[in-house]
């Protein structure tokens, strides 16, 4: 009678993720880091511009911990990271903990109901069209699926922007277009950065269900006689839910991404829109946390989505190598 | 992928190259020309999408940024699948520990997000047209180094690479002539949506001002510029937006269209359209369990041509009888069985001028099968699959799976249900059933799959088993358990059984009744005891030939039969069994043979039947 334990492989699967976490953070420290040391150049230079005064530059290389060996800058940055310190913005001669602290939670926001919008539209639309191309009839509107999806997903969410702008406040002028204000300032901007992945998330989740319809357990299913919902929504959905979840963290992903450019068209007091200004302002401290926080927060959904998945499928630590 | 699509495809990428080479040479005047007397125009006149802030045509600020915006893509692109190869290809060359260091590697810059890493280089790179050609060539590395991976390895475990290199030939020639022919064209296909995503990655960093910088010209400088002036002319901000937006859908369809060329990617299959069928007459209540009256299914394939799976197939199954179905793979018997269960696919087209079950008539397909149907189906009928892991849902428990069953006909609670499940796995001699009932299906062995399977049966009051080839991908030694278990059960509940097996033998054992089914249509309808007296059929006889070969010498392949039966979508006149059948003669290979009797409860089609001297 074989009957294997789950339980150890699922407990190493888990720290294998942990692992995984750690190390990726680790790196992305690491580059961040090396990132003033793989400017071309003098960076203190390059930051302050030609014409700056020699005592200036050699001030701001002091600034930047420039003057000391690299392992001793290495393990200052370490320690200084440890205790929440970030440095010092150059244009702004804040500290950058707090100069993040007070736009993080406008991008969590932005990204977080883009994420609910995708999550909700994406697997509806992809359930229902799951079950029109099923069910073989409305060969029209299933069509209409592919060709309109297809084209959300290549549409990049700056272009997505740019139109509803055009559409929404510049023609019809029913929503704001710029900053965060009320409510309404959030549904353009959130339309725009949901919907090319809503359209992707739709997608896969008709791809999976239909490959999941033919499988033999549904047909043991049928054979238990359920009505048509608890078929799709109790046997088909949750064996489509690995590989939509998978496709959701990308998404997340891309979404953490995608703000950086819809921040920029909207004007959102965000991450996105800060560390573009730090780049063309060669505000290196600024760019170093930037990149930091939304590389870790990347990195982090990307470990949720992982464990979430365990959750949800009992093979998937099984499966892994 | 259409045809039309794939000559969309090539077009568009023949009109794109055809703008980037032509329009910076045609287009300079009006695209350079500043006017500011006439800036911010909306479309109109002279100037089709209107005046930028200098009062430069648009439209040809549009069209001449295509080369700027094209060049840079596909260079990135070349330059980061050329990157990525030797990435991926290095861990075929370097040792065990740094080819795992790499994968590692490369499978974390994956999952990160193209923009995140692009906008990391462009501040160390600071943009411009050189700048941004790097940063995206370097964004884009991570997915052809894993790509590239992937399709080495699959290659290296691939039969013909392991058969070349037991002939003996040398590495340089196995890479050139098995592997990169093999790894080129998925490749080349990625490249294509790639230079779309790197289109799509370039004109955000330009839009960001971090790519390419003014007085460079790409799409997504002009979408920068004109952003703020969207208030006096919305066309300005839409031309080059409309331009990212189409060229990144024409590499993609381009990267389409050259997968379907290449051979990589099946067109997709067709889902077929339904044509009405003949409705099922009414039924007679009390009387058989299955009464079917030429039956047909018929099954559409991606091609369009037809499977005519089940033809004009006439049976009954009494109360309480075990009716064995058995033939050659393909010859209909399984989707009998799936017809009588209401259990086809939504592609199959049913027609039978009667089809009932339990008393009750099927509509046809056994789809929008009402409440009262369904509950019947559901507790009066089980069926068991051939493939017992791949029949459980692999997410959820074996007892939930269960007890599901209890739970939505018999409106049992949920732990009535499970308790009644565990009582179930007890009676089909599963040990340690509450366990069980708490595991996945991947942690049990086929064999008690199989007797969860039937225990799911149990969980009502089954009237009829339909069973599908169920002992034919477990071993023999389970075989036969689970055989005796299906007899039990039968025994027990006085439950009837329609038993679908390519083995006569297993049919023999446990039913009363044979049907021999060839090519869609039942040959022979007899009862087991006349197996042994002498089936009237030639194709019985040849199947019973087999088995007793089996049983002599087990070494002998089963097919001891010469030729293989018909084309399913074929129709052929006269008798599908005349060219393999040794008494063909006369109106055999013409005329079809009708279903008619040759003895007490004993039906054959055949114009000669053995032991018939007429
Ligand atoms: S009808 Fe003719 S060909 Fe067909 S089985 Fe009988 S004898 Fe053979």
């Amino acid at each position: 009678m074989a009957t294997p334990t789950a339980a150890p492989s699922r407990g190493r699967y888990l720290a294998r993720r942990v692992l995984r976490l750690l190390v990726s953070l680790w790196i992305v420290l690491t580059l961040s880091f090396l990132m003033v040391h793989l400017i071309p150049g003098d960076p203190a230079r390059a930051s302050l511009g030609l014409t700056a005064p020699q005592e200036l530059v050699e001030s701001r290389r002091a600034e930047l911990g420039l003057d000391r060996p690299l392992p001793v800058q290495y393990l200052t940055y370490l320690g200084d990271l440890a205790r929440g310190d970030l440095g010092v913005s150059f244009t702004s001669r804040l500290p950058v903990s707090r100069l993040i602290g007070e736009r993080i939670l406008a991008t969590l926001h932005l990204a977080g109901l883009a994420l609910v919008v995708v999550l909700i539209a994406g697997v509806a639309a992809g359930l229902l069209a799951t079950v029109v191309a099923h069910s073989g009839r409305h060969r029209g509107t299933d069509l209409a699926f592919s060709g309109g999806s297809g084209v959300l997903v290549a549409m990049p969410e700056f272009v997505t922007a740019v139109g509803l702008v055009a559409a929404f406040g510049v023609t019809l002028r029913w929503l704001p277009v710029a900053g965060l204000a009320g409510p309404d300032s959030y549904l353009l901007p959130v339309l725009a950065l949901a919907s090319g992945p809503a359209a992707a998330l739709a997608r896969i989740v008709r791809a999976e269900g239909l490959r999941v319809l033919d499988l033999e357990y549904i047909r043991t299913a049928r054979a238990k006689r359920l009505t048509r919902s608890r078929l799709y929504l109790r046997h088909a959905l949750p064996n489509c839910l690995t590989a939509t979840l998978t496709v959701a963290g990308l998404t997340l992903s891309s979404l953490v991404a995608g703000t950086v450019l819809i921040e920029n068209v909207f004007a959102w007091p965000g991450l996105g829109s800060a560390i573009v200004s730090s780049i063309t302002q060669k505000d290196y401290p600024l760019t170093q946390g930037l990149i930091l926080v939304l590389s870790g927060i990347v990195l982090l959904v990307n470990f949720a989505v992982d464990l979430l998945i365990m959750a949800v499928d009992p093979r998937s630590a099984l499966g892994e190598v | 992928m259409s045809p039309l699509a794939r000559f969309t495809a090539w077009a568009g990428l023949a009109i794109l190259v055809a703008v980037a080479v032509l329009a910076p040479i045609l287009l300079d005047g009006p695209a350079g020309r500043i006017d500011p007397a006439n800036a911010l125009l909306p479309p109109g006149g002279g100037h089709p999408l209107g005046t930028d802030e200098l009062g430069r045509d648009v439209l040809a600020r549009v069209l001449v940024a295509t080369r700027l915006s094209l060049g840079i893509s596909v260079t990135a692109t070349a330059l980061g699948v050329a990157l990525g190869v030797l990435v991926g290809a290095l861990p075929a060359v370097v040792g065990r520990r740094a080819a795992r260091l790499i994968g590692a590697g490369v499978n974390l810059a994956v999952a990160f997000p193209a923009l995140l890493l692009a906008l990391f280089v462009a501040a160390i790179t600071g943009g411009g047209v050189y700048g941004s050609t790097l940063v995206i060539a370097l964004a884009l590395a991570p997915v052809f180094a894993r790509l590239t991976q992937t399709l080495a390895a699959s290659v290296q475990g691939a039969e013909y690479v392991a058969a070349a290199r037991l002939l003996g030939v040398g590495r340089a020639r196995l890479l050139l002539r098995h592997v990169v022919p093999n790894v080129a064209g998925p490749i080349l296909v990625t490249a294509m949506i790639g230079i779309s995503g790197a289109l799509i990655v370039l004109s955000g960093l330009s839009f960001l001002g971090l790519g390419v910088q003014s007085p460079d010209v790409d799409w997504g400088v002009l979408l920068n510029q004109a952003l703020n002036r969207m208030y006096t002319n919305p066309a300005y901000a839409l031309a080059p937006a409309a331009a990212v937006v189409v060229g990144g859908l024409v590499f993609s369809l381009v990267g389409d269209a050259l997968a379907v060329t290449l051979g990589l990617q099946p067109p997709p299959p067709r889902r077929g359209g339904r044509t009405p069928r003949r409705a099922a007459a009414v039924g007679d209540p009390g009387g058989a369990l299955v009464h079917a009256e030429r039956l047909a299914v018929t099954v559409p394939l991606p091609n369009g041509a037809d499977v005519r799976a089940v033809r004009d197939v006439t049976f009954t199954v009494a109360p309480g009888e075990r009716v064995g179905v058995v033939g050659e793979s393909g010859c209909g018997k399984t989707m009998t069985a799936l017809a009588v269960a209401g259990l086809t696919g939504p592609e199959a087209r049913i027609g039978a001028d009667r089809l009932e079950v339990l008393g009750e008539p099927l509509p046809p397909g056994g789809r929008g099968a009402g409440r009262r149907l369904r509950r019947t189906l559901g507790t009066s009928l089980a069926f068991v699959f051939q493939d017992p892991l791949g029949s459980f849902n692999p997410v959820s428990r074996i007892g939930g799976q269960l007890a599901e069953v209890a739970v939505v006909h018999a409106g049992l609670t949920r732990r009535d249900a499970l308790r009644r499940a565990v009582t179930r796995l007890a009676d089909v001699r599963i040990a340690d059933p509450e366990r069980v009932a708490r595991r996945y299906p991947h942690e049990l062995s086929g064999g008690m799959l199989q007797r969860g399977m039937i225990a799911m049966g149990l969980m009502n009051r089954p009237r009829l088993i339909v069973a599908d080839e169920p002992t034919t991908a477990l071993d023999v030694t389970v075989q036969r358990e689970v055989l005796a278990l299906l007899d039990r059960v039968c025994g027990e509940t006085g439950a009837g059984l329609l038993l679908i097996s390519h083995d006569l033998a297993v049919v023999a054992q446990t039913c009363e009744r044979v049907l021999v089914m060839y090519a869609g249509r039942i040959v022979e309808d007899l009862p087991v005891a006349a197996l042994t007296t002498g089936p009237a059929h030639p194709y019985t006889r040849v199947l019973l030939a087999s088995v007793v070969d089996m049983a002599t010498d087990r070494s002998r392949p089963l097919a001891a039969i010469p030729g293989r039966p018909p084309d399913a979508t074929a129709d052929p006149p006269g008798c599908a069994f005349a060219p393999r059948c040794p008494r063909a003669a006369g109106r055999c290979a013409t005329e079809l043979p009708e279903l008619i009797p040759v003895g007490d409860g004993h039906r054959a089609a055949c114009w000669h039947p053995i032991g018939d001297t007429a």
